[in-house]
């Protein structure tokens, strides 16, 4: 969610951006808010199995350090 | 009958309540089903299905028979456990499911009945006609077949909810668990101790054994004082932890005013507890089970392990005439107790050959077995199959029966986890691991002797405060009872007749062999076929036994056979406390505007908006509908002026050198563009193309805009603001917050407006200074305010923005000078109506579905930029002329009614789904058009404007004809915004 595609990336690309999600046993990905504080976006690594959570970043950090200005 | 000398209850105290309507005496301590077993009274309840007499089989929180209703009318709670209700004087309690008495219960016809009511009988039997499940079958077989009742009144106890913190919770306090308490308690580890009894020591105190040199009550009491003195030790009795969580929170239920008659005054009946523990120590012990044979649910039958507890604990003896039946060594201890005690126990009767008996010197059966029971709504009598094959008769008013003992894996489950099977005590302990830093111990770790469950919860206080790195102290384990636990299986005593196995959901051996037959052999399927464990006792001491009939009639093992999943709650948990202060107005936060005490004050019905109240319209003396008050007040606005608090809109200050860009990005249109001072129309999509939200924006400054969200989307717009900027462009430096709660804000609407405005604003205000679409600051009173000229009903129009603590006052001066005027307030009513007639969209168009073509505003998304949704609004799908589209509609009849949500279908066509072309969006009664007009979205409708359609909305029964229109039904032009 955080590499949005170009504008010309082409309709298969903004299709795979927006509708196709990998739904891992184990460890995934997800984009989490903390909605009723501070508002930030955060990219929350944890397990679908065991549901435990393992890490926590700011998704802003972890745009910044992507690097890519879309 | 009361054993003089025996028990734990304080027999200086008496205490008196009633069952059935007859008045009883019991003792402080006593639970509802100890002292009606005192009294002689051994009918308790009536079966689910069968209606068949019952009495208590056990003495815990897994009783499946004694359930009864406490209490009266609104307050009354339906299925208390007769076993764990503690009586108080006053306690009134009711037998369940049976009518007109328990004593006589007419819907026992349904046992004659038995045979065609076996497993399955719902779905072979009520499967047609299909008309009949709704109107006949269902109703009935609920009033027939049922537990207690509600009362159908709102309930008007106190409930809580609560959290908790602590390094250690230790679920259950029987000898391992106050021995881990202690050993973590004394290391200084923050404990909390939850026990669901009322009296912590578990089978400590329901046993005769000795810990050390006390009794097993008084070493369990004399450790929970020492417990209770510590302050890093929280005790909570009458507390069942419920269940297991993610992120090692628990569920528990404490009944902290179950037990007295107080239903006021502060303590809550109930409180559910959220506790968050590093570590937890899972010491719920073991449930016994029963054997299944002919007739085993005759009241006067029960657990062995709950005859000696309410001998041991509340000095009652169930019986005069006692026999004990069971396949293991635990059962012997019964007939000892009992004996010791002076009740006459008729014979023991081990189903094991070679049992070794010590200790007991009655008539004893070695591998023998009771093969069924006499009596009616009591027993009289058992039959003993000997182990020649002979039969023979003996007369008891009680059996004390074990078919063995099941440790209460339940909540190492809750997280996926299964249970392993073990053969030599043949049953299922927890698996190591099944729940996150959660450690086992004592009799559901399949620890059975007093001995072993103390030093295995030395071991498990230990391992908990490793894990916590925490350092231990030594604790000594005094002696006690260190009994091997010798057993052999017995599940089912073979003969003809009903064997039960679930009491609370009257299944028998033969429905679970029958589902076997019937190729349910899935353990799951099994359950649900039968109904198996799904009562309110979740079949606590029904299910092993069930797998092992089910794995012997498919030739399976046990193992393989696996067991059902046990899912939270441990103990039905009402949903008062669950949810408690999340009744009436703690339903959901309440958001007032400024002005609504005034609205209510001029007797506004008010209406939802999310959280929001907003004014319906605002009614006068001799006005009999709220279309004679909102046809008024749309005359405001067309003729005069009407004024309407607006502050519920979203408003999000916007400010920073990349203020532009970021609105340039989340609107489809300009922003950067727009010169300072002037507002703009924006609409917004999301990224797959669809709108989300539409709204006005106005430039302060060069960097500084004010967005308006609508009511409904204002926290969708910000958290996608939030989203935009965290996730897409952390670069970008812009600041924004919501501001719509510091600013109140109010529409002042119509060929007046400016007339009001003058006189009231420090400087008058001119066509030229604030023509269309301005905006900036004023100055009211000396207040600084902000006003910007926009309009959401075509007419000459303003918004007035003052800090909201300004708000009533400015509103009052508004409704005044309006009045003056010859016009007033007005609401959301009069609004809607307003807007409908000029075509302006709100959340009734832009659903989640509708598009930017869809609404006719393709042209809106800019070709000079990127914006969020371009690329996906683009798809072909999206822009298809077959879509339908926004159009206005007007019945062909100008007394015709329109409705929203109505279908829309060619003229002559069948009103089916697939001649399905669109539907209306919103309707309402037009005073300018004098007839009733509506919004909608028509399949190609722009082209077709002019024809006729035909409206159908199948619910309400109407069948409109009504034509195709432009949806600006006033003023196409929009003179009248500009003049």
């Amino acid at each position: 969610m955080l590499a949005r595609p170009d504008l010309d990336a082409g309709v298969a690309v903004w299709d795979d951006y927006l509708h196709l999600r990998d739904n891992p046993a184990g460890e995934t990905q997800d984009l989490w808010q903390h909605e009723a504080g501070c508002g930030a976006w955060l990219v929350v690594t944890r397990d679908t199995v065991s549901h435990e959570i393992s890490g926590v970043k700011l998704a802003a950090d972890v745009k910044r350090t992507m690097g890519a200005v879309s | 009958m009361r054993i003089a000398g025996k028990g734990l209850v304080d027999r200086n105290r008496r205490v008196r309540f009633s069952f059935d309507g007859i008045s009883y005496d019991g003792f402080a301590g006593d639970t509802v089903a100890s002292a009606l077993l005192a009294n002689g009274v051994t009918l308790m309840g009536r079966s689910f299905k069968y209606h068949r007499p019952r009495g208590v089989l056990s003495a815990g929180s897994e009783e499946p028979n004694a359930l009864i209703t406490v209490g009266k009318g609104a307050g009354a709670e339906p299925n208390v456990r007769a076993t764990q209700a503690e009586i108080y004087d006053g306690l009134v309690a009711k037998s369940q499911n049976a009518w007109p008495s328990l004593d006589f219960d007419v819907m026992a016809v349904n046992d004659l009945a038995a045979p065609f009511l076996g497993a399955g009988f719902y779905y072979k039997t009520f499967m047609w006609p299909k008309k009949f499940w709704e109107a006949i079958y269902e109703p009935v077989i609920r009033k027939a077949a049922g537990l207690g009742a509600l009362s159908g009144k709102a309930n008007e106890d106190a409930y809580e909810k609560a959290f908790a913190f602590c390094d250690l919770l230790v679920i259950g306090a029987g000898p391992a668990g106050l021995m881990a308490a202690l050993v973590a308690g004394r290391a200084g580890a923050d404990v909390i101790l939850a026990d669901e009894d009322c009296l912590m020591g578990g089978r400590l105190n329901a046993e005769s054994g000795a810990v050390g040199h006390q009794s097993g009550a008084g070493w369990a009491a004399s450790v929970v004082a020492e417990l209770a003195a510590m302050e890093n030790v929280r005790l909570m009795s009458r507390t069942t932890v419920a269940g297991a969580y993610d992120g090692r929170m628990y569920g528990a239920l404490e009944r902290v005013n179950q037990h007295t008659s107080r239903r006021s005054g502060g303590a809550p009946l109930e409180c559910f507890w959220r506790i968050a523990a590093k570590h937890s120590i899972l010491a719920a012990g073991a449930i016994e089970r029963p054997v299944a044979f002919q007739n085993n649910d005759r009241p006067g039958i029960m657990t062995a392990g709950a005859v000696r507890a309410y001998l041991n604990r509340w000095g009652v003896s169930p019986g005069k005439r006692v026999a004990v039946f069971g396949n293991n060594d635990d059962a012997h201890r019964t007939a000892r107790d009992l004996v010791k005690a002076g009740v006459h126990v008729v014979a023991l009767i081990d189903s094991r050959a070679g049992a070794v008996i010590e200790g007991f010197d009655g008539q004893v059966f070695k591998g023998a077995q009771v093969c069924n029971s006499g009596g009616r709504k009591a027993l009289e009598s058992i039959t003993v199959r000997v182990a020649s094959g002979e039969e023979e008769a003996l007369q008891v008013d009680c059996l004390a029966m074990s078919g063995g003992w099941n440790p209460s894996v339940h909540l190492t489950c809750h997280m996926n986890g299964r249970p392993t099977w073990r053969e030599d005590l043949q049953a299922f302990v927890p698996t190591e691991g099944a729940v996150p830093d959660m450690t086992v111990a004592g009799a559901c770790n399949g620890v059975f002797s007093t001995a072993g469950c103390l030093a295995d919860g030395v071991a498990a206080g230990k391992a908990a405060l490793k894990a916590l790195g925490k350092w231990a102290v030594e604790v000594d384990v005094l002696a006690a009872e260190d009994a091997a636990y010798r057993m052999e299986p017995l599940w089912a005593v073979a003969g003809k007749g009903r064997a039960w196995l679930d009491f609370q959901n009257d299944v028998s051996v033969k429905d679970i062999k029958q589902a076997a037959v019937e190729n349910f052999m899935s353990v799951e399927h099994m359950k649900r076929y039968t109904t198996q464990g799904m009562a309110t006792d979740q079949g606590k001491s029904s299910n092993v036994a069930a797998l092992a009939i089910l794995a012997d009639a498919t030739g399976r093992g046990i193992p393989e056979t696996g067991t059902t999943t046990f899912r939270p709650p441990y103990v039905p948990v009402a949903i008062a406390a669950m949810g408690a202060g999340g009744q009436g107005h703690g339903f959901a936060p309440e958001r007032l505007t400024t002005s609504h005490k005034r609205s209510v004050e001029m007797g506004a019905p008010m209406i939802e908006a999310g959280l929001w109240y907003r004014p319906s319209y605002f009614p006068k003396a001799g006005e009999a509908t709220w279309r004679e008050s909102c046809d008024r007040e749309v005359g405001y606005v067309r003729k005069s002026v009407g004024v309407c608090d607006v502050s519920t809109l979203g408003k999000i200050d916007i400010q920073g050198p990349d203020a532009a860009k970021l609105l340039d990005f989340v609107y489809t249109n300009m922003f950067s563009t727009l010169k300072v001072g002037r507002v703009r129309y924006g609409l917004m999509l999301r990224e797959d193309g669809h709108v989300m939200d539409d709204g006005t924006c106005a430039r302060l400054d060069e960097q500084h805009y004010v967005m308006t969200t609508t009511t409904a989307a204002a926290g969708n717009v910000m958290r996608h603001l939030e989203f935009v900027t965290q996730c897409l462009h952390p670069e970008w430096q812009v600041a924004f917050t919501s501001v719509t709660e510091q600013w109140a804000q109010f529409a002042i609407a119509g060929p007046k407006a400016r007339e009001l405005l003058n006189g009231l604003l420090d400087k008058a205000i001119d066509g030229e200074s604030w023509p269309f679409m301005a905006c900036g600051a004023v100055s009211i009173g000396g207040v600084q305010g902000r006003l910007f000229r926009i309009s959401f009903s075509g007419e000459h129009a303003y918004e007035l923005a003052v800090p909201a603590r300004y708000g009533v006052a400015l509103f009052d001066a508004l409704v005044t000078r309006a009045e003056a005027l010859g016009g007033g307030p007005y609401g959301m009513e009069a609004l809607n109506v307003l807007r409908i007639e000029k075509g302006f969209i709100t959340h009734a168009e832009i659903e989640g579905r509708a598009t930017a073509f869809d609404i006719g505003m393709e042209r809106m998304i800019s070709t000079k930029k990127d914006c969020v949704g371009k690329v996906m609004a683009a798809r072909k799908g999206l822009v298809n002329q077959e879509r339908p589209q926004l159009v206005g509609f007007k019945p062909v009849d100008a007394d015709a009614e329109l409705s929203g949500g109505a279908h829309l279908f060619e003229r002559g066509a069948d009103a089916v789904r697939v001649n399905h072309q669109g539907h209306i969006s919103s309707v309402a009664y037009s005073p300018a058009l004098e007839r009733m007009i509506g919004l909608g979205f028509l399949s190609r409708g722009p082209e077709r404007m002019g024809e006729v359609v035909r409206m159908v909305d199948h619910m309400r029964g109407l069948d409109t004809e009504v034509e195709v229109c432009n949806p600006v039904f006033l003023d196409p032009e929009g003179e009248r915004v500009r003049g």
